[in-house]
């Protein structure tokens, strides 16, 4: 792409104008489902930068001690918190999704030279996925 | 021209970082953001007493995980954030600052969540 419009003005003399380009809207992705897709799994990386922000308040306000970590869990029930918090629940959820259905993709896998169906090969991505997930909410749930 | 070898293996380089981060966020993120952000928040359940995740956090495995669970994805955030504004902004000549912002903020924060985790 960007070699391309180099190469264009390059190219660009009095007898070989400027190739016509038509300017592509700002909105090109709204058109198409695939398109949304995309555009939202790429704005997914906000969400992950929200999250690990939002961690490190965490472990500053409890590295300061209960009652600042109080007041942390008493910002997060908050409508807004709530709210940001939920949004990016679901950003993260399509980023982990899309990830690892993904994987067969960029790798298939062969068994007796017919290829595994795709569903197969992401299968334990989910597997480890739900393993990891409980493992962790046993880890915080189980004396509380 | 002749930089291009050393610019080639740097992205082979920041992609694995983005790779890693991206299985990281994909698989420890949705719980830790359901629980902290939504489930103990709203009451769905019971949130964890301070004294449960002192004990917690002594481990050093827990900080280990912690560790990991904010820097990888950062470098995540770097690499797709950085082809979001290239591609979304499409100003060429920002580039290097979109790219110092990217990595330098990644870098920022995991110095950060390595001083609090060594802190603790």
């Amino acid at each position: 792409m960007t070699e391309m419009s180099e190469l264009n003005q390059a190219a660009h003399t009095e007898f070989h104008p400027r190739w016509y380009r038509k300017r592509l809207s700002t909105w090109w992705w709204l058109g198409e489902w695939h398109y949304l897709v995309f555009i939202l799994r790429e704005l997914s990386s906000l969400s992950v930068a929200w999250f690990v922000g939002l961690t490190l308040f965490q472990l500053r306000a409890f590295m300061r001690g209960p009652d600042s970590y109080g007041r942390f869990t008493d910002t997060l029930q908050s409508p807004i918190m709530i709210a940001l918090n939920l949004i990016a629940f679901c950003f993260i959820m399509l980023h982990a999704i899309t990830w690892f259905n993904l994987a067969p993709r960029a790798m298939p896998v062969r068994v007796g030279g017919k290829r595994v169906p795709e569903f197969l090969v992401a299968a334990p991505n989910y597997v480890l996925w739900i393993a990891v997930s409980a493992f962790v909410a046993w880890l915080l749930l189980r004396t509380s | 021209m002749s930089e291009t070898p050393k610019k080639a293996s740097n992205e082979g380089f920041l992609w694995l970082l983005f790779s890693a981060g991206g299985v990281v966020a994909a698989i420890l993120i949705p719980i830790q953001l359901f629980l902290f952000g939504l489930a103990f928040p709203l009451g769905w359940l019971p949130q964890p007493s301070y004294d449960h995740l002192v004990y917690l956090m002594s481990s050093p495995w827990v900080r280990l995980y912690l560790f990991v669970m904010c820097s990888l994805p950062l470098f995540h955030w770097a690499h797709r954030f950085r082809f979001t504004l290239y591609d979304g902004l499409q100003v060429k000549h920002l580039n290097e600052v979109i790219f110092a912002f990217c990595y330098g903020g990644a870098l920022v924060g995991t110095v950060l969540a390595a001083y609090l985790l060594l802190s603790i």
